[in-house]
């Protein structure tokens, strides 16, 4: 199938169109990193708004348009559109590409011992589409009329009216169409190209959680596409999918004929989107599972209790959608019900959390880079999901509904719970992507200052969130209520202006490790899954020699053995 | 280990028993019904929640519906004759068959643009009322699924000249045929849930 790729010698073919699970997998990092990027540079012109409404923004002001900033003070539809953008790509563009398509797509087929996806060709074709959609989502910066202002969750018939949307509903297609591609290849991959004696309980959790999130993706996505398609015939032909009946907007009756439902789109909206942050989490939970395991020197705790909930998870992920949607103006009784479903998805992650922690016990635990970050997500993620639950519940939530707290609570749970995790999974696997260490002195000056700037980020939110500061507003000090708090922003600010300057010794150590970093073996970590088993960088075809499992995926100090680690590929004899 | 796998990747796997191919399309086809199943959820929302809705018949054509139904299942007839063909290493009964499926797909397009012609020339857009809007976006998107397949079907019968002979291509075949039936289902619960309701 594969036997076309690499054939050609031109530099740009050989990166670019390969077919080889592992260069697609580093283009899919490298070009999600980027985004992050991009989506964190839109936030910090926010938060200058924030901090300081209504002064020019330094430096910026001067470049943009007069348009989007006149005299250097940003609009009001500008500040919207930054915010629209700045969750669509990071959710879209960045974590879940991270996650799923960087760190799946190489690590996924080693640790099962297969020599490449089963669909290497979709594999490349899932890159473009993501590729693409991502480019056209960032251009629409430059169109006329401009990026999307509804937010990320472009909630009709604010949506439907807004400039902007449809390159929004363009790109989400192909960025739909790009996951759903992926999402068959994992599964496929994960179930028809297992190495000889690698049953279903001897997978690394890894493995697991990337199968879990494929079924979320393939499961999930396509009503969100369907949304999509609706909300662009409202856009383009006219149509009244999500528009009420005598539509008034800027005191004209909308031309619309009417007769749909906003509610609808929330409703399709949340069935992938609540999935999706589980999409956002599992692949960083499947990295820390990795770390853990390797750092602490023992077998991780509970792997029948982790791989269980993972998939407890999978399912419940579809029945708590609406508990976004609380105050919406949807029936009381359905509110009790999702209340009920959320209240219960909550146990299945206190056992992971739980299972994480017990690993820790008794281990001989070495603080590497890769564990700093690990051990990190450990209490980041449990402030990020405790956070969760008063909005969970209806009573709380009507109060902290579209407040600070719950920017609060999700980048708990997505920046310093996932991001850090995916870091780490950066400094773990950086030798076997390029047989080189990344500095660890420059590592856990990274890991510090992160982890202290995205904690000065966003914990002042929580007490803004609970003075009642609304999430969206253009200027805080709009409202009586929030001017108290407004303050805070500027610490808010500060923080994310350093998270920035803190991820330059990450880029620097990144690209200058690929050719200068200290030169590792294959097995750096002595790590025993299968994608250690193979040379660092694995040749095309991945392994050297051909691969038998013995043994479940955790053998860390057995008794009476030489080494306190014994590969999966390795029989040993009682 | 590179050349010897490679000749694996059509045998049947461990676990699973079926090619990578056939689960491939079986999962792409499970994302399919949710794409579809939220389409239909759209449209019961819509009409339950719509203070009138028009009759299917008062408004659509029945029988051409009903001929373009006779149309897609003869088409899956003979979709599963030209697998059967294929199955039995006869090339010329495989041509025949996938033809006549492609054109009876051409048949379902040729006859749905006559309808479409008909209520645009009786000024009846999308964006007429609520059931124009279902009705235009439901049949549009199935038709452009109907277009896949004549695509897919087409690469087939062009490749049966060279590559018949080839070890994945019954497997292509079928698959192609799974896709094929899928999009006939489509319609058939399509074609009651607009016409006849």
């Amino acid at each position: 199938m594969s036997q076309d790729s690499h054939s050609s010698s031109k530099p740009f073919y050989r990166y670019f169109f390969s077919t080889d699970h592992k260069v697609i997998g580093l283009l899919y990092t490298i070009t999600a990193l980027f985004f992050l990027l991009c989506g964190f540079m839109l936030m910090l012109v926010m938060r200058w708004q924030l901090a300081f409404p209504g002064s020019p923004i330094p430096f910026l002001g001067h470049i943009l348009s007069p348009a989007l900033a006149p005299n250097g003070v940003m609009t009001p539809d500008f500040y919207n559109a930054l915010g629209a953008m700045h969750g669509t790509i990071m959710v879209f563009l960045g974590i879940v590409p991270l996650g799923v398509g960087g760190f799946g797509n190489y690590v996924l087929p080693l640790q099962i011992g297969a020599e490449d996806m089963a669909f290497p060709r979709l594999n490349l074709a899932s890159y473009w589409f993501f590729l693409l959609g991502g480019l056209l989502m960032l251009s629409s910066f430059i169109m006329p009329g401009g990026a999307a202002q509804s937010g990320w969750t472009s909630y009709p018939p604010l949506a439907i009216i807004n400039p902007g949307q449809t390159v929004w509903l363009f790109a989400m297609v192909m960025l739909i169409t790009s996951s759903l591609l992926g999402a068959v290849n994992f599964l496929v991959t994960s179930f028809n190209m297992r190495a000889l004696g690698m049953k279903l309980s001897r997978l690394p959790i890894f493995v697991w959680a990337q199968i879990v999130t494929a079924f979320l993706l393939l499961l999930a996505f396509p009503p969100l596409e369907a949304a999509s398609v609706l909300q662009l015939m409202d856009r383009i032909a006219h149509t009244s999918f999500y528009l009420p009946q005598g539509l008034v907007i800027l005191g004209m009756r909308h031309i619309a004929s009417g007769g749909g439902q906003p509610l609808l789109w929330q409703h399709l909206f949340w069935f992938l989107a609540h999935p999706e942050v589980y999409v956002l989490l599992l692949p960083a939970m499947g990295i820390v599972s990795e770390i853990l395991a390797n750092n602490t020197r023992k077998p991780i705790h509970g792997y029948n209790v982790i791989v269980g909930s993972m998939i407890a998870i999978g399912i419940l992920a579809f029945v708590v959608w609406a508990h976004h949607m609380f105050i919406s103006g949807m029936s009381a009784v359905l509110s009790d019900f999702f209340l009920v479903t959320t209240m219960i998805i909550s146990v299945p992650s206190v056992a992971i959390l739980t299972s994480f922690v017990f690993s820790l016990r008794g281990g001989s635990i070495r603080f590497t880079t890769p564990m700093l970050f690990a051990l990190a997500f450990l209490p980041m993620f449990g402030i990020g999901g405790l956070t969760g639950l008063p909005l969970g519940l209806t009573v709380t939530d009507i109060y902290l509904h579209d407040t600070y707290y719950i920017i609060g609570h999700f980048h708990y749970i997505v920046v310093p719970g996932s991001l850090l995790a995916l870091m780490g999974g950066v400094y773990y696997w950086f030798p076997k992507w390029f047989g080189r260490k990344m500095n660890d002195t420059l590592g856990k000056w990274h890991f510090w200052t992160s982890l202290i700037c995205m904690n000065g980020i966003f914990f002042p939110m929580f007490i803004q969130g609970l003075a009642g500061q609304d999430r969206r507003y253009y200027d805080p000090m709009a409202a009586l209520h929030s001017v108290p708090t407004q303050p805070l922003h500027v610490v808010s600010s500060v923080f994310a202006g350093l998270l920035f300057l803190a991820q330059i010794p990450f880029i620097y150590n990144f690209f200058h490790s690929i050719r200068h970093g200290e030169k590792t073996d294959d097995n750096p970590w002595q790590a025993t899954t299968l994608d250690w088993a193979c040379p660092s960088p694995p040749p095309h075809g991945n392994f050297t020699k051909p691969i038998r499992v013995y043994h479940g995926p955790y053998e860390y100090s057995p008794v009476g053995h030489k080494t306190d680690w014994v590969p999966q590929n390795e029989e040993v004899l009682a | 280990m590179s050349s010897s796998t490679a000749t694996l990747v059509h045998q049947p796997g461990e676990s699973t028993g079926v090619t990578n191919a056939k689960l491939g399309i079986w999962l792409f086809l499970a994302s399919e019904i949710m794409l579809f199943s939220t389409l239909f959820t759209t449209y019961i929302v819509l009409r339950l929640g719509a203070a009138s809705w028009p009759r299917g018949w008062d408004v659509l054509n029945v029988p051409l519906g009903m001929l373009n139904t006779f149309v897609l299942i003869t088409s899956s007839v003979t979709m599963v004759m030209a697998y059967a063909k294929a199955h039995d290493r006869d090339l010329k009964g495989f041509q025949r068959y996938i033809s006549l499926t492609i054109f009876l797909a051409f048949v379902f397009l040729i006859v749905k643009g006559f309808e479409w012609d008909a209520h645009f020339r009786h000024n009846e857009f999308p964006s007429t009322s609520i059931f124009h809007a279902v009705y235009f976006t439901l049949t549009g998107l199935h038709g452009l699924h109907v277009i896949g397949g004549i695509i897919v079907n087409s690469g087939l019968l062009y490749l049966s000249r060279t590559d018949f002979d080839h070890p994945l291509f019954v497997g292509r075949v079928e698959g192609a045929g799974l896709y094929w039936h899928f999009v006939d289902i489509v319609w058939i619960f399509l074609f009651p849930a607009l016409y006849l309701l």
